[in-house]
Protein backbone atom coordinates (compact mmCIF):
# COMPACT_ATOMS: atom_id res chain seq x y z
CA UNK A 1 0.00 0.00 0.00
CA UNK A 2 1.23 3.43 -0.92
CA UNK A 3 1.84 5.84 2.02
CA UNK A 4 1.27 8.75 -0.27
CA UNK A 5 -2.35 10.38 0.21
CA UNK A 6 -4.23 10.71 -2.91
CA UNK A 7 -4.40 14.43 -4.62
CA UNK A 8 -6.95 15.61 -1.85
CA UNK A 9 -8.65 12.59 -1.26
CA UNK A 10 -12.29 12.65 0.68
CA UNK A 11 -11.13 9.91 3.27
CA UNK A 12 -7.98 9.70 4.70
CA UNK A 13 -7.43 7.61 7.20
CA UNK A 14 -3.16 6.40 8.91
CA UNK A 15 -3.15 3.94 11.76
CA UNK A 16 -6.59 3.73 12.28
CA UNK A 17 -7.51 2.01 16.01
CA UNK A 18 -10.69 0.96 17.77
CA UNK A 19 -10.32 -0.76 21.04
CA UNK A 20 -13.69 -1.30 22.98
CA UNK A 21 -13.35 -3.05 26.67
CA UNK A 22 -12.15 -6.53 25.84
CA UNK A 23 -11.01 -6.63 22.85
CA UNK A 24 -9.89 -4.65 19.26
CA UNK A 25 -12.15 -4.31 16.51
CA UNK A 26 -9.98 -2.59 13.91
CA UNK A 27 -5.95 -2.40 14.52
CA UNK A 28 -4.03 0.21 13.00
CA UNK A 29 -5.43 0.75 9.07
CA UNK A 30 -4.68 2.87 6.24
CA UNK A 31 -6.78 4.07 3.18
CA UNK A 32 -7.40 6.40 1.25
CA UNK A 33 -10.74 7.20 -0.56
CA UNK A 34 -10.64 9.20 -3.78
CA UNK A 35 -13.65 11.36 -4.81
CA UNK A 36 -15.98 9.52 -7.13
CA UNK A 37 -14.15 6.07 -6.21
CA UNK A 38 -16.26 3.04 -5.42
CA UNK A 39 -14.30 2.21 -2.21
CA UNK A 40 -14.88 -1.47 -0.34
CA UNK A 41 -14.01 -2.98 2.76
CA UNK A 42 -14.24 -6.76 2.04
CA UNK A 43 -14.60 -9.35 5.03
CA UNK A 44 -15.94 -12.07 7.26
CA UNK A 45 -18.34 -10.72 9.99
CA UNK A 46 -16.44 -9.76 12.62
CA UNK A 47 -13.29 -8.28 10.64
CA UNK A 48 -13.42 -4.91 11.72
CA UNK A 49 -15.67 -3.56 9.17
CA UNK A 50 -19.10 -1.71 10.79
CA UNK A 51 -16.15 -0.38 13.32
CA UNK A 52 -14.23 1.21 10.67
CA UNK A 53 -17.82 2.70 9.25
CA UNK A 54 -19.28 3.73 12.68
CA UNK A 55 -15.56 5.48 12.76
CA UNK A 56 -15.99 7.09 9.28
CA UNK A 57 -19.89 8.29 10.03
CA UNK A 58 -18.65 10.42 12.82
CA UNK A 59 -20.40 8.53 15.44
CA UNK A 60 -17.94 6.75 16.82
CA UNK A 61 -14.57 8.19 18.06
CA UNK A 62 -11.21 6.97 17.44
CA UNK A 63 -9.03 5.14 19.39
CA UNK A 64 -6.27 5.86 17.88
CA UNK A 65 -4.60 7.20 14.66
CA UNK A 66 -6.06 9.85 12.13
CA UNK A 67 -8.53 10.84 10.45
CA UNK A 68 -9.83 13.15 7.69
CA UNK A 69 -13.03 13.00 6.15
CA UNK A 70 -13.56 15.59 3.48
CA UNK A 71 -10.62 17.22 4.80
CA UNK A 72 -11.72 17.56 8.58
CA UNK A 73 -11.63 15.86 11.91
CA UNK A 74 -14.30 13.71 13.44
CA UNK A 75 -13.67 14.73 16.34
CA UNK A 76 -14.20 18.37 16.44
CA UNK A 77 -16.12 18.80 13.30
CA UNK A 78 -18.64 16.00 13.40
CA UNK A 79 -21.87 17.33 12.85
CA UNK A 80 -20.06 19.40 9.84
CA UNK A 81 -19.11 16.11 8.32
CA UNK A 82 -22.06 14.16 8.32
CA UNK A 83 -23.96 16.67 7.16
CA UNK A 84 -22.63 15.70 4.08
CA UNK A 85 -22.53 11.98 4.38
CA UNK A 86 -25.19 9.64 3.36
CA UNK A 87 -25.42 6.18 5.66
CA UNK A 88 -27.15 3.16 5.25
CA UNK A 89 -26.73 1.22 8.15
CA UNK A 90 -26.43 -2.30 8.45
CA UNK A 91 -29.52 -3.03 10.62
CA UNK A 92 -32.68 -1.31 9.57
CA UNK A 93 -33.21 2.35 11.38
CA UNK A 94 -36.21 2.84 9.48
CA UNK A 95 -38.74 4.75 11.52
CA UNK A 96 -42.04 2.34 12.39
CA UNK A 97 -43.86 5.10 13.90
CA UNK A 98 -43.77 6.96 11.08
CA UNK A 99 -45.16 6.43 7.02
CA UNK A 100 -42.74 5.60 4.01
CA UNK A 101 -42.57 9.35 3.00
CA UNK A 102 -42.93 10.87 6.71
CA UNK A 103 -39.70 8.99 7.07
CA UNK A 104 -37.78 10.94 4.46
CA UNK A 105 -38.86 14.37 5.14
CA UNK A 106 -38.06 14.20 8.94
CA UNK A 107 -34.87 13.05 7.53
CA UNK A 108 -34.54 16.08 5.54
CA UNK A 109 -35.55 18.20 8.52
CA UNK A 110 -32.59 17.19 10.45
CA UNK A 111 -29.99 18.05 8.34
CA UNK A 112 -31.95 21.18 8.66
CA UNK A 113 -33.76 21.33 4.90
CA UNK A 114 -36.35 23.95 4.92
CA UNK A 115 -40.06 22.15 4.51
CA UNK A 116 -40.67 22.63 1.05
CA UNK A 117 -37.30 21.69 0.21
CA UNK A 118 -37.47 18.23 2.34
CA UNK A 119 -40.75 17.73 0.45
CA UNK A 120 -39.48 17.74 -2.68
CA UNK A 121 -36.65 15.74 -2.38
CA UNK A 122 -38.89 12.90 -1.02
CA UNK A 123 -40.58 12.84 -4.00
CA UNK A 124 -37.83 12.60 -6.13
CA UNK A 125 -36.26 10.17 -3.99
CA UNK A 126 -39.03 7.74 -3.78
CA UNK A 127 -39.45 7.82 -7.53
CA UNK A 128 -35.45 7.50 -7.87
CA UNK A 129 -35.65 4.08 -5.58
CA UNK A 130 -39.19 2.80 -7.05
CA UNK A 131 -41.10 3.60 -4.02
CA UNK A 132 -43.28 6.52 -5.49
CA UNK A 133 -46.59 4.27 -4.89
CA UNK A 134 -45.71 3.23 -1.24
CA UNK A 135 -45.19 7.08 0.33
CA UNK A 136 -47.86 6.78 2.41
CA UNK A 137 -47.46 3.37 3.47
CA UNK A 138 -46.50 2.19 7.09
CA UNK A 139 -43.03 1.42 7.19
CA UNK A 140 -43.45 -2.28 7.99
CA UNK A 141 -45.70 -2.76 4.75
CA UNK A 142 -42.49 -2.70 2.84
CA UNK A 143 -40.71 -5.71 1.88
CA UNK A 144 -36.90 -6.34 3.06
CA UNK A 145 -35.86 -5.22 -0.36
CA UNK A 146 -37.85 -1.87 -0.33
CA UNK A 147 -36.88 -1.14 3.28
CA UNK A 148 -33.49 -1.16 1.60
CA UNK A 149 -34.16 1.09 -0.88
CA UNK A 150 -35.89 3.29 1.24
CA UNK A 151 -32.86 3.84 4.03
CA UNK A 152 -31.15 4.33 0.61
CA UNK A 153 -33.31 7.24 -0.10
CA UNK A 154 -33.22 8.17 3.11
CA UNK A 155 -29.18 8.75 3.46
CA UNK A 156 -29.31 10.69 -0.11
CA UNK A 157 -32.11 13.59 1.47
CA UNK A 158 -29.46 16.23 1.78
CA UNK A 159 -27.28 15.22 -1.28
CA UNK A 160 -24.14 13.87 0.25
CA UNK A 161 -21.36 13.84 -1.37
CA UNK A 162 -19.89 10.42 0.80
CA UNK A 163 -22.70 7.70 1.04
CA UNK A 164 -21.52 5.09 3.35
CA UNK A 165 -23.09 1.95 3.10
CA UNK A 166 -22.66 -1.46 5.43
CA UNK A 167 -23.65 -4.74 4.10
CA UNK A 168 -26.20 -3.21 1.86
CA UNK A 169 -27.52 -5.98 0.58
CA UNK A 170 -27.44 -8.46 3.13
CA UNK A 171 -30.57 -10.21 3.78
CA UNK A 172 -32.14 -9.41 0.07
CA UNK A 173 -33.05 -11.91 -2.29
CA UNK A 174 -31.06 -11.77 -5.68
CA UNK A 175 -33.42 -9.69 -7.48
CA UNK A 176 -33.92 -7.28 -4.33
CA UNK A 177 -29.98 -7.16 -5.02
CA UNK A 178 -29.82 -6.23 -8.22
CA UNK A 179 -32.47 -3.79 -8.16
CA UNK A 180 -30.25 -2.33 -5.28
CA UNK A 181 -26.91 -2.38 -7.11
CA UNK A 182 -28.42 -0.78 -10.07
CA UNK A 183 -29.23 1.61 -7.99
CA UNK A 184 -26.07 2.32 -6.22
CA UNK A 185 -24.53 2.47 -10.33
CA UNK A 186 -26.17 5.02 -10.63
CA UNK A 187 -25.10 7.10 -8.02
CA UNK A 188 -21.71 6.40 -9.05
CA UNK A 189 -21.90 7.73 -12.59
CA UNK A 190 -23.64 10.61 -10.75
CA UNK A 191 -20.24 11.17 -8.90
CA UNK A 192 -21.07 10.27 -5.48
CA UNK A 193 -18.67 8.73 -3.76
CA UNK A 194 -19.48 5.14 -2.47
CA UNK A 195 -17.99 3.46 0.35
CA UNK A 196 -19.13 0.23 0.95
CA UNK A 197 -18.84 -3.16 3.53
CA UNK A 198 -19.53 -6.87 1.78
CA UNK A 199 -19.02 -9.80 2.89
CA UNK A 200 -20.11 -11.08 -0.09
CA UNK A 201 -17.56 -11.48 -3.25
CA UNK A 202 -19.71 -10.61 -5.89
CA UNK A 203 -20.64 -7.29 -4.40
CA UNK A 204 -17.46 -6.44 -4.55
CA UNK A 205 -16.31 -7.37 -7.77
CA UNK A 206 -20.27 -5.62 -9.12
CA UNK A 207 -19.41 -2.20 -7.27
CA UNK A 208 -16.01 -1.33 -6.32
CA UNK A 209 -13.58 0.33 -8.32
CA UNK A 210 -10.93 -0.52 -5.33
CA UNK A 211 -10.91 -2.63 -1.72
CA UNK A 212 -9.48 -3.72 1.02
CA UNK A 213 -9.55 -6.66 2.36
CA UNK A 214 -10.16 -7.20 5.78
CA UNK A 215 -9.57 -10.13 8.40
CA UNK A 216 -9.28 -9.79 12.18
CA UNK A 217 -9.13 -6.17 12.68
CA UNK A 218 -6.16 -5.39 9.60
CA UNK A 219 -6.19 -4.60 6.43
CA UNK A 220 -4.28 -7.91 4.69
CA UNK A 221 -4.72 -6.88 0.67
CA UNK A 222 -5.89 -4.03 -1.07
CA UNK A 223 -6.49 -3.10 -4.99
CA UNK A 224 -9.04 -3.43 -7.73
CA UNK A 225 -10.96 -6.67 -7.61
CA UNK A 226 -9.08 -7.85 -10.95
CA UNK A 227 -5.74 -6.54 -9.45
CA UNK A 228 -6.44 -8.72 -6.01
CA UNK A 229 -7.54 -11.73 -8.24
CA UNK A 230 -4.71 -11.74 -10.71
CA UNK A 231 -2.04 -11.24 -7.64
CA UNK A 232 -3.54 -13.98 -4.89
CA UNK A 233 -5.31 -16.64 -7.27
CA UNK A 234 -4.96 -18.44 -10.18
CA UNK A 235 -7.14 -17.56 -13.76
CA UNK A 236 -8.83 -20.95 -13.28
CA UNK A 237 -10.39 -22.98 -10.20
CA UNK A 238 -10.99 -26.64 -10.64
CA UNK A 239 -13.80 -27.71 -7.87
CA UNK A 240 -14.42 -30.85 -6.89
CA UNK A 241 -17.00 -32.23 -4.58
CA UNK A 242 -15.92 -36.02 -3.28
CA UNK A 243 -18.47 -38.52 -1.58
CA UNK A 244 -18.55 -37.41 1.78
CA UNK A 245 -16.06 -40.12 3.86
CA UNK A 246 -13.51 -39.90 0.66
CA UNK A 247 -12.63 -36.11 1.26
CA UNK A 248 -10.39 -36.49 4.15
CA UNK A 249 -8.00 -39.39 2.32
CA UNK A 250 -7.23 -37.18 -0.60
CA UNK A 251 -3.56 -36.48 1.37
CA UNK A 252 -0.97 -36.32 -0.80
CA UNK A 253 -2.88 -37.75 -4.14
CA UNK A 254 -3.26 -34.52 -5.57
CA UNK A 255 0.17 -33.19 -5.04
CA UNK A 256 1.38 -31.46 -8.47
CA UNK A 257 -1.25 -31.34 -10.07
CA UNK A 258 -1.69 -27.68 -9.71
CA UNK A 259 -0.18 -24.66 -7.87
CA UNK A 260 -2.27 -24.55 -4.95
CA UNK A 261 -5.04 -27.32 -3.31
CA UNK A 262 -7.41 -25.97 -1.16
CA UNK A 263 -9.18 -28.47 1.05
CA UNK A 264 -12.22 -27.51 2.40
CA UNK A 265 -14.83 -29.66 4.25
CA UNK A 266 -17.50 -29.84 1.55
CA UNK A 267 -15.49 -29.28 -1.49
CA UNK A 268 -11.83 -29.34 -2.92
CA UNK A 269 -10.29 -26.07 -5.16
CA UNK A 270 -7.85 -26.83 -7.31
CA UNK A 271 -6.49 -23.89 -8.24
CA UNK A 272 -4.60 -23.50 -12.22
CA UNK A 273 -4.36 -21.79 -15.23
CA UNK A 274 -6.18 -24.60 -17.20
CA UNK A 275 -8.92 -25.92 -14.86
CA UNK A 276 -9.68 -28.78 -17.74
CA UNK A 277 -6.09 -30.55 -17.87
CA UNK A 278 -6.10 -30.17 -14.72
CA UNK A 279 -9.63 -32.47 -14.16
CA UNK A 280 -8.06 -34.48 -16.96
CA UNK A 281 -4.77 -35.26 -14.93
CA UNK A 282 -6.99 -36.25 -11.53
CA UNK A 283 -8.88 -38.36 -13.95
CA UNK A 284 -6.15 -39.90 -15.13
CA UNK A 285 -5.17 -40.64 -11.54
CA UNK A 286 -8.26 -42.55 -10.59
CA UNK A 287 -9.75 -39.88 -8.97
CA UNK A 288 -13.58 -39.92 -9.51
CA UNK A 289 -15.43 -36.96 -7.81
CA UNK A 290 -19.15 -36.94 -7.66
CA UNK A 291 -18.82 -33.41 -9.88
CA UNK A 292 -16.46 -31.02 -11.39
CA UNK A 293 -16.68 -27.49 -12.00
CA UNK A 294 -14.16 -25.34 -14.10
CA UNK A 295 -14.39 -21.24 -12.94
CA UNK A 296 -12.73 -17.88 -13.33
CA UNK A 297 -11.15 -16.88 -9.83
CA UNK A 298 -13.32 -14.60 -7.45
CA UNK A 299 -12.50 -12.69 -4.74
CA UNK A 300 -13.61 -15.70 -2.64
CA UNK A 301 -10.21 -17.28 -4.06
CA UNK A 302 -8.43 -14.25 -2.97
CA UNK A 303 -9.44 -13.93 0.29
CA UNK A 304 -9.17 -18.18 0.86
CA UNK A 305 -5.60 -17.43 -0.04
CA UNK A 306 -5.07 -14.63 1.99
CA UNK A 307 -6.77 -15.51 5.62
CA UNK A 308 -7.30 -19.82 5.18
CA UNK A 309 -10.96 -19.57 5.73
CA UNK A 310 -14.20 -19.01 3.61
CA UNK A 311 -15.52 -15.49 3.09
CA UNK A 312 -18.68 -16.38 4.27
CA UNK A 313 -18.93 -18.79 7.08
CA UNK B 1 -30.76 24.44 20.19
CA UNK B 2 -32.14 23.72 16.36
CA UNK B 3 -31.20 20.39 17.10
CA UNK B 4 -33.37 20.57 19.89
CA UNK B 5 -36.67 21.75 17.81
CA UNK B 6 -35.69 18.88 15.10
CA UNK B 7 -35.70 16.21 18.13
CA UNK B 8 -39.24 17.96 19.15
CA UNK B 9 -40.22 18.05 15.86
CA UNK B 10 -39.87 14.36 15.21
CA UNK B 11 -41.58 13.67 18.83
CA UNK B 12 -44.58 15.62 17.44
CA UNK B 13 -45.40 13.94 14.09
CA UNK B 14 -44.93 11.19 16.12
CA UNK B 15 -47.20 12.15 18.38
CA UNK B 16 -49.93 13.26 16.60
CA UNK B 17 -50.73 9.55 15.63
CA UNK B 18 -52.05 8.93 18.59
CA UNK B 19 -52.72 12.43 20.34
CA UNK B 20 -56.52 11.66 20.56
CA UNK B 21 -56.17 8.63 22.71
CA UNK B 22 -53.80 9.98 25.31
CA UNK B 23 -55.19 13.24 25.61
CA UNK B 24 -58.68 11.43 26.46
CA UNK B 25 -56.72 9.32 28.92
CA UNK B 26 -55.09 12.15 30.69
CA UNK B 27 -58.06 13.62 31.28
CA UNK B 28 -60.38 10.87 32.15
CA UNK B 29 -57.59 9.25 34.77
CA UNK B 30 -57.92 12.06 37.00
CA UNK B 31 -61.79 12.01 36.87
CA UNK B 32 -62.56 8.43 37.83
CA UNK B 33 -59.68 8.69 40.25
CA UNK B 34 -61.29 11.79 41.42
CA UNK B 35 -65.16 10.81 41.84
CA UNK B 36 -63.86 7.12 43.49
CA UNK B 37 -61.18 7.74 45.64
CA UNK B 38 -61.78 11.46 46.41
CA UNK B 39 -65.88 11.18 47.11
CA UNK B 40 -66.08 7.68 47.10
CA UNK B 41 -63.55 6.84 49.68
CA UNK B 42 -63.24 10.34 50.79
CA UNK B 43 -67.12 10.53 52.58
CA UNK B 44 -65.85 7.53 54.67
CA UNK B 45 -62.44 9.53 55.86
CA UNK B 46 -64.78 12.57 56.41
CA UNK B 47 -66.80 10.40 58.62
CA UNK B 48 -64.07 9.25 60.75
CA UNK B 49 -62.26 12.94 60.77
CA UNK B 50 -64.85 15.52 60.68
CA UNK B 51 -62.42 17.95 60.37
CA UNK B 52 -61.36 16.64 57.50
CA UNK B 53 -56.98 16.16 56.83
CA UNK B 54 -54.65 18.72 57.21
CA UNK B 55 -58.20 20.70 58.21
CA UNK B 56 -59.39 20.47 54.30
CA UNK B 57 -62.18 17.66 52.79
CA UNK B 58 -60.35 14.66 51.78
CA UNK B 59 -60.74 15.15 48.25
CA UNK B 60 -59.58 18.47 48.47
CA UNK B 61 -56.25 17.28 49.86
CA UNK B 62 -56.08 14.05 48.07
CA UNK B 63 -56.06 16.02 44.52
CA UNK B 64 -53.22 18.20 44.28
CA UNK B 65 -50.94 14.62 45.61
CA UNK B 66 -52.62 12.64 42.57
CA UNK B 67 -51.76 15.51 40.44
CA UNK B 68 -48.05 14.88 41.46
CA UNK B 69 -48.14 11.16 41.09
CA UNK B 70 -49.47 11.31 37.76
CA UNK B 71 -46.57 13.44 36.50
CA UNK B 72 -44.85 10.88 38.28
CA UNK B 73 -45.86 7.97 36.25
CA UNK B 74 -46.62 9.49 32.96
CA UNK B 75 -42.66 10.16 33.17
CA UNK B 76 -42.17 6.78 33.92
CA UNK B 77 -44.13 5.14 31.23
CA UNK B 78 -42.82 7.84 28.28
CA UNK B 79 -38.91 7.23 29.67
CA UNK B 80 -38.80 3.55 29.51
CA UNK B 81 -39.80 1.26 26.82
CA UNK B 82 -40.68 4.31 24.54
CA UNK B 83 -37.50 5.32 25.06
CA UNK B 84 -35.78 2.01 25.05
CA UNK B 85 -37.27 1.45 21.38
CA UNK B 86 -35.24 4.14 20.52
CA UNK B 87 -31.99 3.71 21.84
CA UNK B 88 -31.84 -0.20 21.09
CA UNK B 89 -34.87 -2.05 18.99
CA UNK B 90 -35.99 0.40 16.48
CA UNK B 91 -32.32 2.62 15.75
CA UNK B 92 -33.96 5.47 16.05
CA UNK B 93 -31.56 7.46 17.57
CA UNK B 94 -28.82 6.09 15.87
CA UNK B 95 -30.46 7.55 12.62
CA UNK B 96 -31.05 10.50 14.26
CA UNK B 97 -26.89 10.87 14.81
CA UNK B 98 -25.86 9.82 11.22
CA UNK B 99 -27.21 13.15 10.80
CA UNK B 100 -25.74 16.73 12.04
CA UNK B 101 -27.77 15.80 15.23
CA UNK B 102 -25.77 15.29 18.37
CA UNK B 103 -26.38 13.04 21.87
CA UNK B 104 -27.19 16.15 23.31
CA UNK B 105 -29.68 17.63 20.73
CA UNK B 106 -31.27 14.04 21.74
CA UNK B 107 -31.31 14.42 25.04
CA UNK B 108 -32.37 17.85 25.05
CA UNK B 109 -34.92 17.36 22.59
CA UNK B 110 -36.39 14.42 24.47
CA UNK B 111 -36.13 16.55 27.72
CA UNK B 112 -38.57 19.32 26.21
CA UNK B 113 -41.09 17.09 24.68
CA UNK B 114 -41.47 15.52 28.15
CA UNK B 115 -41.85 19.18 29.57
CA UNK B 116 -44.43 19.71 27.60
CA UNK B 117 -46.18 15.97 27.79
CA UNK B 118 -46.35 16.37 31.07
CA UNK B 119 -47.12 20.17 31.18
CA UNK B 120 -50.29 18.69 29.16
CA UNK B 121 -51.08 16.03 31.52
CA UNK B 122 -50.69 18.52 34.57
CA UNK B 123 -53.36 20.83 32.20
CA UNK B 124 -55.57 18.07 32.02
CA UNK B 125 -55.32 16.94 35.38
CA UNK B 126 -55.98 20.63 36.65
CA UNK B 127 -59.19 21.02 34.50
CA UNK B 128 -60.57 17.72 36.45
CA UNK B 129 -59.38 19.51 39.43
CA UNK B 130 -61.44 22.79 39.13
CA UNK B 131 -64.38 20.70 38.07
CA UNK B 132 -64.50 18.82 41.60
CA UNK B 133 -63.87 22.18 43.13
CA UNK B 134 -61.01 20.81 45.00
CA UNK B 135 -58.73 24.20 44.79
CA UNK B 136 -58.98 26.91 47.44
CA UNK B 137 -56.25 29.25 46.43
CA UNK B 138 -55.26 31.74 43.08
CA UNK B 139 -51.50 30.02 43.73
CA UNK B 140 -53.34 26.67 42.21
CA UNK B 141 -52.33 27.55 38.67
CA UNK B 142 -48.79 27.52 39.63
CA UNK B 143 -49.38 23.67 40.87
CA UNK B 144 -49.49 23.15 36.72
CA UNK B 145 -45.72 23.88 35.98
CA UNK B 146 -45.04 22.49 39.20
CA UNK B 147 -46.26 18.61 38.58
CA UNK B 148 -44.80 19.22 35.35
CA UNK B 149 -41.32 20.08 36.81
CA UNK B 150 -41.84 16.79 39.22
CA UNK B 151 -41.91 14.81 36.45
CA UNK B 152 -38.92 15.58 35.11
CA UNK B 153 -37.33 15.10 38.41
CA UNK B 154 -38.25 11.80 37.98
CA UNK B 155 -37.69 11.52 33.92
CA UNK B 156 -34.20 13.00 33.53
CA UNK B 157 -32.83 10.53 35.82
CA UNK B 158 -35.11 7.63 34.07
CA UNK B 159 -33.95 8.52 30.54
CA UNK B 160 -30.36 7.77 32.25
CA UNK B 161 -31.21 5.01 34.21
CA UNK B 162 -32.43 3.51 30.67
CA UNK B 163 -29.54 4.59 28.56
CA UNK B 164 -27.64 1.76 30.53
CA UNK B 165 -30.43 -1.70 30.16
CA UNK B 166 -29.87 -4.14 27.76
CA UNK B 167 -33.31 -5.77 28.77
CA UNK B 168 -36.42 -4.86 29.51
CA UNK B 169 -36.52 -6.37 32.78
CA UNK B 170 -35.01 -3.39 35.21
CA UNK B 171 -38.61 -1.32 34.24
CA UNK B 172 -40.57 -4.11 36.04
CA UNK B 173 -38.11 -3.66 39.25
CA UNK B 174 -38.38 0.50 39.15
CA UNK B 175 -41.86 0.23 38.84
CA UNK B 176 -42.32 -2.26 41.28
CA UNK B 177 -40.08 -0.83 44.15
CA UNK B 178 -39.62 2.81 43.55
CA UNK B 179 -42.80 3.89 41.47
CA UNK B 180 -45.51 2.06 43.02
CA UNK B 181 -44.62 2.26 46.52
CA UNK B 182 -44.24 6.15 46.11
CA UNK B 183 -47.61 6.37 44.91
CA UNK B 184 -48.88 4.57 47.67
CA UNK B 185 -46.58 5.95 50.25
CA UNK B 186 -45.17 9.18 48.75
CA UNK B 187 -47.59 11.58 50.79
CA UNK B 188 -50.48 11.57 47.66
CA UNK B 189 -52.89 9.69 50.02
CA UNK B 190 -52.39 10.86 53.68
CA UNK B 191 -49.34 12.83 55.02
CA UNK B 192 -46.10 11.59 55.38
CA UNK B 193 -45.71 12.54 58.87
CA UNK B 194 -48.08 9.14 59.68
CA UNK B 195 -45.35 6.86 58.29
CA UNK B 196 -42.48 5.55 60.62
CA UNK B 197 -39.56 7.83 60.57
CA UNK B 198 -37.44 6.00 58.55
CA UNK B 199 -39.60 5.73 56.04
CA UNK B 200 -40.29 9.23 56.17
CA UNK B 201 -36.77 9.98 56.08
CA UNK B 202 -36.67 8.12 52.77
CA UNK B 203 -39.75 9.50 51.22
CA UNK B 204 -38.35 12.97 51.59
CA UNK B 205 -34.98 11.51 49.51
CA UNK B 206 -37.44 11.07 46.16
CA UNK B 207 -38.69 13.98 44.43
CA UNK B 208 -42.14 12.99 44.77
CA UNK B 209 -42.66 13.87 48.11
CA UNK B 210 -41.76 17.42 47.66
CA UNK B 211 -43.36 17.74 44.25
CA UNK B 212 -46.86 16.72 46.48
CA UNK B 213 -45.79 19.48 49.40
CA UNK B 214 -45.68 21.84 46.21
CA UNK B 215 -48.74 21.22 44.37
CA UNK B 216 -50.73 20.82 47.32
CA UNK B 217 -49.28 24.08 49.04
CA UNK B 218 -50.34 25.81 45.84
CA UNK B 219 -53.79 24.28 45.95
CA UNK B 220 -54.65 25.02 49.05
CA UNK B 221 -52.90 28.19 49.24
CA UNK B 222 -50.97 26.72 52.67
CA UNK B 223 -47.53 27.16 51.00
CA UNK B 224 -44.58 29.01 53.14
CA UNK B 225 -42.09 30.38 51.26
CA UNK B 226 -38.84 28.80 52.63
CA UNK B 227 -40.12 25.41 52.45
CA UNK B 228 -41.33 25.94 48.77
CA UNK B 229 -38.25 27.26 47.27
CA UNK B 230 -36.53 24.18 49.83
CA UNK B 231 -39.09 21.72 47.64
CA UNK B 232 -38.67 23.20 44.22
CA UNK B 233 -34.88 23.28 44.93
CA UNK B 234 -34.97 19.59 45.06
CA UNK B 235 -37.11 18.89 41.93
CA UNK B 236 -34.58 21.32 40.08
CA UNK B 237 -31.87 19.72 41.79
CA UNK B 238 -33.32 16.23 40.60
CA UNK B 239 -33.88 17.24 37.19
CA UNK B 240 -30.63 18.80 36.23
CA UNK B 241 -28.44 16.25 37.82
CA UNK B 242 -30.28 13.92 36.54
CA UNK B 243 -30.17 15.73 32.56
CA UNK B 244 -26.43 15.55 32.89
CA UNK B 245 -25.75 11.89 34.10
CA UNK B 246 -28.48 10.95 31.03
CA UNK B 247 -26.39 12.97 28.79
CA UNK B 248 -23.24 10.59 29.63
CA UNK B 249 -25.44 7.52 29.44
CA UNK B 250 -27.07 8.01 26.50
CA UNK B 251 -23.45 9.36 25.06
CA UNK B 252 -21.95 6.19 26.13
CA UNK B 253 -24.48 4.14 24.86
CA UNK B 254 -25.13 5.64 21.69
CA UNK B 255 -21.65 6.76 20.97
CA UNK B 256 -19.49 3.98 21.56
Amino acid sequence: MSDTPAANPLLHARGLVKRFADFTAVDGIDFDVAPGEAFGFLGPNGAGKTSTMRMIGCVSPLSGGTLRILGMDPSSDGPRIRARLGVVPQADTLDAELRVRENLETYGRYFGLPHPVARRRAQELLEFVQLQERGNDTVERLSGGMKRRLTIARALINEPEVLLLDEPTTGLDPQARHLVWDRLYRLKQRGVTLVLTTHYMDEAEQLCDRLVVMDKARIVAEGSPRHLIDRYATKEVLELRFPPDATPSLDGTLTGIADRVEVLPDRVLVYTNDGDAAAAAIHARGLRPESTIVRRSSLEDVFLRLTGRSLVE
Amino acid sequence: MTGTLRVLEHNALVYRRTWRGSIFASFVSPMLFLAAIGLGLGTLVSRGSPQGVNGVSYLDFLAPGLLATATMQTAFSETTYRLMARIRWSGTYDAMLATPLSVHDIRNGELTWLALRLLLVAVLFFVAMVLFHTLHSATAALAVPVAALNGLAFAAPMIAFTATQQTDTGFAVIGRFVITPLFLLGGAFFPIDRLPSVIQAIAWLTPLAHGVALTRGLSLGTIALPAGLLHLGVLVAYTAIGAVVAGIALERRLAR
